[in-house]
């Protein structure tokens, strides 16, 4: 059984349907790639499995998404972190009011294992804890190299940076599967490179599972282990960056055929 | 924060303490012991601001955790500083003894600000604003009508507090008494602003879409924080009802609402250091304006009239140059004067 498993998936929008029975699956320690042409529904894939949409039929009937043999739909947002699930957004999506570390740290919540009282007191369990978290978080800051911004506040970094940030943010969690929302949008060449070398390195030495939407079609091909192309909420192609390559109806949906251009909607 | 120039750590746990170098500690240790003499040179008025200060300092760091530093709008403070004052005036006229009311009537504070902080789930910004102050008028109308509960419009006399047979019962024994809250109320939100529970409030109010994806339950959080924001505002109330002895219905009014939100945005919004120059700033404030308008009345008698008719407008012109100047607020001009201070005599 697949990782992560995404069968028949549908989510409409009064009428509107943004997501039509797409399915796909991506394995373990494989970086997998979503795309499509603007507005084909990525990002609403990316919603359905995060939580923020509910795909239609929600937690009844059979399981539409599961991670590792879960069912993540029956499990509001917060508690899909728990299960090994972490993401970055298309827009950055940064604690502004807070530094580079304290981003981080939020980053492991759900980790956190301490109440309100100890919390009040700032005495045992929660120092303790803070002291653990922080170790993993250093780890992290070292690894996305984000050391000299450390205390800075995230809403005063630049773009790169932010981004930077963004991820390790997602890292920080410690996930099993991460979601990437476009890390190399608004990226200048190098940017991008050392952003396709940080997660090829998250699925090669951190294990991490990646599906990536990502409209920079060189890294797309380079670093996936696998494509998924959606199309008006529709998959027309899944299979390798090759095979993606030179599949007829992904030509047709990203360059259009000469009749279909103005008929097609 | 980062550190000065020199200072290094070697732990995470030295890092993460409130105060991080030797000289930030002994002048804090000296500021505490020169408030500690303090009243031995201050006459009975100026001891009695004083206490005032210390009170609004413990409701506005409460409001400022709630609004400033998980970003959900109240309207409402001033009537829940106004449950906590009732709350805790029943519990000492039915005998309980006084340290044991005031943690009652923070508990039960809470549990009323948990209750009407349940809208802030769906409701946001002005919104939320609308259903605090639906909360303030319900709780308004429940003082005034309350029946033997509250006293309806005769209120509720008190008597001193008394802490195992020593009665607090000059304004010299209440400015201690006040100290310590006023200090237990500042380190327990600055303790939840660096733990878990502070960067899950500021998540929320900086981008609550990812805050969830973090795994921060939105609603859970919403509701701690309004829980121990009124859990603070029931302390600041049980304790002004124990110091005046005396608690009406009409104080805690609207306007007792919005003159804490005015303080937090004077002192600086999630910043606890704020609060108290807010607090100071606004309990001040009318002091400042009563010796101007008599210096100035004793000068011009035929205005005396007009000039105290000016001090409201004062009050609001203060306000309104202070977003436009400052709209980070005090401690921002805090953090500026630090900073520069760091430097000194060096420009960079």
């Amino acid at each position: 059984m697949a990782y992560l498993d995404v069968s028949d998936v549908t989510l409409t929008f009064k009428g509107i349907a943004a997501l039509m029975g797409v399915s796909f699956t991506v394995e373990q320690g494989t970086i997998a790639s979503l795309i499509g042409p603007n507005g084909a529904g990525k990002t609403s894939m990316l919603n359905c499995i995060s939580g923020r949409y509910i795909p239609d039929g929600g937690a009844s009937g059979p399981c539409n998404i599961s991670l590792d043999g879960e069912c993540l739909l029956s499990l509001p947002a917060h508690k899909r972190t728990e299960l090994g699930l972490s993401r970055t957004f298309q827009n950055i999506a940064l604690f502004k009011g807070l530094s580079v570390l304290d981003n981080l740290m939020v980053g492991r919540h759900s980790q956190m294992e301490y109440g309100l009282l100890s919390s009040i007191f700032y005495w045992g369990k929660a120092v303790k804890h803070e002291d653990k978290h922080r170790r993993r978080v250093e780890d992290v800051i070292d690894f996305l190299n984000l050391s000299p911004y450390r205390h800075q506040h995230a809403g005063r970094l630049p773009y790169g940076v932010q981004k930077r940030v963004e991820l390790g943010r997602a890292l920080a969690a410690e996930p099993k599967l991460i979601l990437l929302d476009e890390p190399m949008a608004g990226m200048n060449l190098e940017e991008t490179e050392d952003m396709a070398r940080y997660i090829l390195d998250i699925a090669e030495e951190w294990g991490v599972t990646v599906l990536l939407v990502e409209h920079d079609m060189g890294v797309v091909m380079d670093i996936s282990d696998k494509v998924v192309v959606i199309d008006f909420g529709q998959k027309i192609a899944e299979g390798t960056p090759d095979e993606v390559q030179a599949n007829k109806d992904v030509i047709a949906a990203y360059l259009g055929t000469e009749e279909e251009t103005y008929t097609r909607r | 924060m980062q550190g000065k120039c020199g200072l290094f750590f070697t732990s995470y746990q030295g890092e993460a303490q409130i105060f991080q170098s030797g000289f930030q500690k002994l002048m804090v240790g000296l500021f505490i012991l020169a408030l500690i003499a303090l009243p031995a040179i201050l006459n009975v008025h100026l001891t009695s601001i004083m206490n005032t200060i210390f009170i609004t300092v413990i409701g506005a760091v409460a409001l400022n955790l709630l609004t400033g530093v998980c970003g959900q709008i109240s309207l409402g403070h001033g009537a829940f500083i106004g449950v906590g004052a009732y709350a805790a005036g029943q519990c000492t006229l039915h005998g309980v003894p006084f340290p044991l009311a005031i943690l009652v009537a923070g508990l039960i504070t809470a549990m009323v600000g948990m209750v009407f902080g349940i809208p802030s789930l769906r409701l946001k910004g002005i919104y939320l604003a609308i259903a605090t102050l639906a909360a303030q008028l319900v709780l308004e109308y429940v003082f005034l009508h309350g029946g033997a509960m509250t006293g309806g419009s005769n209120g509720l006399l008190l008597e001193a507090p008394q802490i195992l047979g020593f009665t607090f019962d000059t304004e010299w024994r209440m400015y201690y008494l006040l100290f310590f809250f006023a200090a237990a109320a500042l380190l327990m939100v600055t303790n939840i602003m660096r733990s878990k529970y502070g960067r899950a409030f500021i998540s929320i109010r900086d981008y609550y879409l990812s805050a969830e994806i973090v795994g921060v339950n939105l609603f859970w959080y919403k509701l701690v924080a309004f829980g121990v924001s009124s859990f603070l505002a029931g302390v600041a109330g049980g304790l002004a009802a124990h110091y005046t002895g005396y608690i009406s219905a009409e104080q805690f009014n609207i306007g007792m609402s919005i003159s804490y939100l005015a303080m937090i945005i004077i002192g600086g919004l999630g910043s606890v250091i704020g609060s108290v120059f807010g607090a100071i700033f606004i309990v001040l404030l009318p002091e400042v304006l009563n010796i101007i308008s008599n210096g100035l009345g004793s000068y011009f008698p035929d205005i005396v009239q007009s000039i105290v008719a000016l001090k409201e407008g004062v009050f609001g012109l203060v306000l309104i140059l202070f977003l436009i100047f400052e709209p980070e607020g005090l401690a921002h001009r805090w953090r500026l004067i630090k900073a520069y201070w760091k430097l000194y005599p060096f420009a960079h």
